[in-house]
């Protein structure tokens, strides 16, 4: 059974001639623990259609549902408690509150569950070990490499356990190495069982995905399985999505 | 961690901002708490210049006779019928809507008697509420029981009397208990008995020439109470005294009208300053909101983060402006009051008040940036980053 469907989203901005259509029509299906890349050229809509599925933009039209939950047919509240309990974000700029530690910007998503102190206290401790931050807990997300950031954002994402993840870009500002240190991270916690879609303009990091959305001009024109180091080298000796 | 800590940790990231609201609120507050206090001290002055000042109602008979004497001169040759009040009646003065504020009322009979072949003015009083009519007295000897009398300075002086002489008046010994120090007023002159025994030898029992009333009374307006005695004793004539006290206490309602116009306005641009700095911070912080919210922070939990933010502010601005207020009072008061003296003291209720207003201007003013706060499209937010 579908986890994610996706019917017929659009989202436009604007109205009348002057609208611009960013996603002009999309439907999909993912299942529970798939590895989903979407691709396309800059402007193709994939950052408008993740915050779509992260319930922080309300498409114009379609529907669209987790576990059989009608995200848009909910509140405001709803939505925040749905982004709560259901979704993890990972942001290309990291995104995190600068004045806040390593460990407090980690336990942010935890700040409005009603939990002991302790309890996300040692939930955030958890996440940090997972993504190998053990010891720059207190840190100030100034005082740490990029790399370093891109790990508390993904331990930010995935403190309170959320089913899925949703990555914009996660490889975006870092170095190779730190990209595959990343990605390696991401393919781990896709074994664990966590549904991950991934938003990416980096062959190589879509190969780490099991499963590849192709976007152009706000439509879906190719969805396909893919095994990892075979579209990598496909993309890279054809220079497709350069 | 909660939201009480993003707002007390984005109050020291931003520590200028904070500061800045923090002066606006602070600004407002003490300089409304030592307007205030200023007024209350000086209340205090004025009441305490009202016990020093004694009576300040004067009853006098009815008369239709013009006054006889001018700038202290008398025309002594020139006599003529004295009317009295009748003491029965001065108990309706007690049953008048401001009776609580008559702290004392005094009456006196007055009467030209011979002493020593003198003509001297006898003065029968209640010496009880003189104690509280003419608090400047200072007597030589004691009280005088049923026999004995207090004599003015000025009538020992010429009678050639010191306490414990005895002379004869009507056929009356009395018995010099005290003498009076120098007041530089008519009682220097005077010989003052008991109002009994005064009664008994002018022969006028039953009747007092006038009645001197101390009205403690800095809320109500005095002429208020004149009215009042006025109705009670229609046949008298009631007089306010003690002008000075009065144009006083009406400079301070000035002030205090000056006073009130000065902290609204304080309070209204401490406000427009909360505002807008708030404002500000929101927009500044717009990124951060959208993480907030991606994160699953509801549109109540931006808000109450904050309003958070301002009521730590405007907690401390509370503390500190009652406290910089209570201190400028201190510093100011001599320069308004002369320094008598009077001295200022914690108010708790001021200090509740100044607490509670810049909670309330501080919470208010950051309604409208928290709501902006709120609805902060989050997708926006995260695109600004």
């Amino acid at each position: 059974m579908s986890y994610i469907q996706a019917e017929n989203l659009i989202k436009q901005y604007g109205a009348g001639e002057a609208a611009v259509t960013a996603v002009g029509g999309m439907s999909f299906r993912i299942k529970m623990g798939e590895f989903v890349a979407v691709m396309g050229e800059s402007g193709s809509g994939k950052s408008t259609l993740l915050t779509m599925m992260g319930a922080l933009n309300t498409p114009t039209s379609g529907e669209y549902s987790v576990d059989g939950l009608g995200v848009y047919e909910l509140g405001q509240d709803q939505r925040a408690d749905f982004r709560r309990e259901f979704l993890g974000f990972v942001f290309q700029s990291f995104h995190l509150v600068t004045y806040l530690t390593v460990l407090e910007n980690v336990m942010l998503p935890l700040v409005t569950v009603k939990t002991n102190g302790r309890t996300k206290r040692a939930m955030a401790e958890d996440a940090l070990s997972r993504v190998g931050l053990d010891g720059k807990a207190h840190r100030l997300p100034g005082q740490i490499s990029g790399g370093e950031q891109e790990r508390v954002a993904i331990a930010r994402a995935i403190v309170n356990e959320p089913p899925i993840l949703l990555a914009d870009e996660p490889s975006g500002n870092l170095d190779t190495k730190t990209s595959r240190e990343v990605m390696d991270l991401l393919r781990s916690l896709n074994e664990d069982g966590m549904t991950i879609v991934m938003v990416t303009h980096s062959p190589e990091c879509a190969g780490y995905a099991r499963r590849l959305l192709r976007i152009s001009d706000g439509l879906l024109v190719e969805d396909i399985p893919i095994n990892g180091s075979a579209i990598n080298l496909e993309c890279w000796s054809t220079g497709v999505m350069d | 961690m909660n939201l009480k800590d993003i707002a007390l940790r984005n109050l020291r990231r931003r520590k200028a901002k904070a500061a800045f609201v923090l002066a606006g609120l602070l600004i407002a507050v003490s300089t409304a708490v030592a307007l205030l206090g200023l007024i209350e001290a000086m209340n205090q002055d004025i009441q305490q210049k009202l016990e020093e000042y004694g009576a300040n109602i004067l009853i006098l008979p009815r008369t239709e006779n013009l006054s006889l004497t001018y700038g202290g001169l008398s025309l002594g040759s020139v006599s003529f019928e004295m009317e009295e009040i009748r003491q029965a009646d001065l108990v309706r003065v007690e049953a008048i809507k401001n009776a609580a504020n008559v702290a004392a009322m005094g009456p006196t009979v007055l009467g030209a008697v011979a002493v020593k072949d003198r003509k001297v003015l006898l003065a029968g009083v209640d010496f009880q509420a003189t104690k509280i009519l003419k608090p400047w007295w200072q007597v030589a000897g004691t009280a005088p029981s049923d026999s004995g009398v207090l004599l003015g300075s000025e009538a020992a002086r010429i009678l050639q009397l010191k306490t414990g002489d005895h002379f004869k008046v009507n056929g009356s010994n009395l018995e010099v208990s005290g003498v009076l120090a120098a007041t530089g007023s008519q009682d220097d002159q005077l010989v003052f008995t008991r109002l009994d025994t005064a009664q008994s030898l002018l022969k006028k029992e039953g009747r007092v020439s006038m009645v001197e009333v101390a009205a403690l009374c800095n809320a109500c307006p005095i002429e208020e109470m004149v009215r009042q005695i006025s109705v009670a004793l229609p046949d008298t004539k009631v007089m306010a005294i003690q002008q000075v006290v009065q144009t006083r206490m009406e400079t301070l309602d000035y002030f205090r009208k000056f006073s009130y116009g000065v902290t609204a306005v304080l309070v209204l641009v401490g406000s427009l300053v909360v505002l807008v700095t708030m404002m500000g911070s929101v927009r500044e912080r717009t990124s951060e909101i959208g993480i907030f919210r991606a994160m699953g922070f509801r549109r109540s939990h931006v808000i109450r983060i904050v309003l958070l933010e301002a009521g730590i502010i405007s907690a401390l601005a509370g503390v500190l402006g009652y406290l910089v207020g209570f201190g400028s009072t201190k510093v100011a008061l001599p320069l308004f009051t002369g320094g008598n003296g009077i001295a200022v003291i914690f108010d708790p209720v001021l200090a509740a008040g100044a607490f509670a207003t810049a909670i309330i201007m501080g919470l208010a003013s950051s309604v409208y940036p928290a709501l902006l706060a709120a609805r902060i499209d989050p997708t926006d937010a995260l695109r600004t980053l």
